[in-house]
């Protein structure tokens, strides 16, 4: 299941809409996968409506600060503007986070967006519940 | 002096769990058959066909092998290398 707090439900919902209609692309870090803290927008360097990839400057940099943060990247999320909230057989080969919660939003409906979150380990999709809140309860180590 | 290698958590297996490592080599084709007779199986998770799988990325302190050489990029004692999953997708 993921657990994430409201703001940054809509920090990534915002960010889709804002690419829209090329994929927007982002984690959130976090000390522990189970605690998706910092929203972190990337450039899609594909500037492309169906496909991204963080640029490998970018993604050096963004892994280098997660390092000295002592932080993960809980949720690595991405759009499909066009298509529904779903892995793509593309999506589903680059995951190499198996720890993350890959969360897709579709943007192909103006009104209204979908916003799904999985776990993609060895090839394998396994969808989860997500469960908005407004804060988490404690601190980790609390 | 050795090379540094610091590995992703989804090749952690093939290092058991650590998330750096010390290697050997000249350029980075030796370095990954060096981490592979240490480590074995991470050479199959990098290279295909004799090039760097599209699923990952190295560097060599800040620099992406693939516009230094590829496989054939320098390393020197010191030097820091950096294998990170590529994080991309797409509804296609």
């Amino acid at each position: 299941m993921l657990v994430i707090r409201r703001d940054l439900v809509e920090a990534i919902v915002e960010h889709a809409r804002r690419d829209h209609p090329d994929e927007a692309c982002g984690v959130i870090a976090g000390p522990s996968a189970d605690r998706p803290e910092r929203f972190v927008p990337m450039l899609n360097a594909a500037r492309s409506p169906t496909f991204y990839e963080f640029e490998s400057g970018d993604l050096l940099r963004l892994y280098r600060e997660m390092d000295a943060n002592d932080e993960v990247p809980a949720v690595v999320y991405h759009s499909h503007t066009a298509t529904e909230a779903y892995p793509s057989r593309t999506d589903v080969s680059y995951a190499g986070e198996p720890e993350a919660h890959y969360v897709l939003v579709s943007t192909r409906e103006p009104d209204t967006h979908e916003f799904r979150s999985y776990r993609i380990v060895d090839g394998e999709i396994t969808e989860e519940p997500v469960t908005v809140v407004e804060s988490y309860e404690s601190s980790p180590g609390e | 002096m050795a090379i540094t290698v610091s590995i992703p958590t989804i090749l952690r297996t093939h290092t058991g769990g650590e998330k750096s490592v010390e290697a050997a080599g000249a350029t980075i084709a030796e370095v990954i058959d060096n981490l592979e007779s240490n480590h074995g199986g991470l050479k199959s998770r990098l290279v295909k066909d004799g090039v760097l799988h599209r699923f990952v990325n190295i560097y060599v302190n800040d620099e992406d092998v693939r516009f230094a050489g590829g496989l054939e990029a320098k390393v020197a004692d010191g030097d820091n290398v950096t294998i990170l999953p590529a994080v991309a997708g797409g509804s296609r």
